[in-house]
């Protein structure tokens, strides 16, 4: 899916970084299950914010990390995720509000 | 017959924030020479969970990982407080983290199932108020 067609049409923020374009999606918060889930070039919908955060993102190679509810990162995440040139994005939106966004895009 | 490919990372126990650093720098190392994406994400998947652990529960540790001709090898060693059952920490789900390391997002009791999951040999060497040594191999 394009990235900038998920930006218009959810109104997402850019906190860093750019997505082109993802395949697939997951949604979770749990490190774990996310490190084993999160597949290359997938959007991770998540409402974590801390540095985990973006090692997991980094190791599962994310095509970006949404923010969902509201979250920002905390400074030094965002310095990271800076750093190893990973996107993310937020919304204010619920995760729940986002995954039925995205799939009625699909469809 | 190639000499073995060495690295060797001190895991601090003290900072939960650069967790997990020691796994993104061998999946660079791994992607530099050549390695494909599913042998990539068995070790660093792996070597995560590793080394997350050792920060949670044993203050640290070391983790040394050799590329072999036919295998990565990863051994973890820490002088934690040891596994008391082997059998309940390898179930999917069982955890002793504290509530401040479940907010974090950790703690889903996913650790050692992921490691024995994305590797082809595991093995737990752990003796109770001594520490705990973990092999593990990913064929290439």
């Amino acid at each position: 899916m394009n990235g900038k067609q998920l930006l218009e049409t959810l109104e997402l923020k850019t906190v860093c970084g750019s997505v082109e374009s993802f395949d697939g999606v997951y949604a979770g918060d749990l490190l774990s299950r996310a490190m084993s889930h999160v597949e290359a070039d997938n959007l991770w919908i998540t409402i974590m914010n801390n540095m985990n955060v973006i090692a997991v993102a980094s190791l599962t190679e994310a095509a970006a990390v949404l923010l969902a509810e509201g979250v920002e990162l905390v400074p030094e995440a965002l310095e990271a995720a800076k750093e190893k040139d990973i996107c993310v994005l937020s919304s204010d939106k619920t995760v729940y509000e986002l995954c039925a966004g995205i799939a009625a895009m699909l469809n | 017959m190639h000499e073995p490919v060495k690295f060797h990372f001190n895991v601090d126990g003290e900072n939960f924030s650069s967790a997990g650093e020691a796994s993104v720098m061998v999946k660079k190392k791994l992607r530099q020479l050549g390695f494909p994406p599913d042998v990539m994400r068995r070790v660093s998947i792996a070597m995560y969970e590793g080394e997350i652990n050792m920060v949670i529960h044993a203050d640290g540790g070391s983790a040394d990982v050799t590329v072999e001709d036919e295998y990565i090898e990863i051994v973890l060693a820490d002088k934690g407080p040891g596994i008391p059952n082997i059998d309940l920490a390898m179930q999917e789900g069982y955890s002793t983290a504290r509530d401040n390391i479940r907010a974090l997002g950790f703690g889903a009791g996913m650790g050692l199932p992921n490691m024995k999951k994305y590797t082809d040999y595991m093995h737990i060497d752990t003796e109770v108020g001594v520490g705990t040594t973990i092999t593990m191999r990913v064929n290439i």
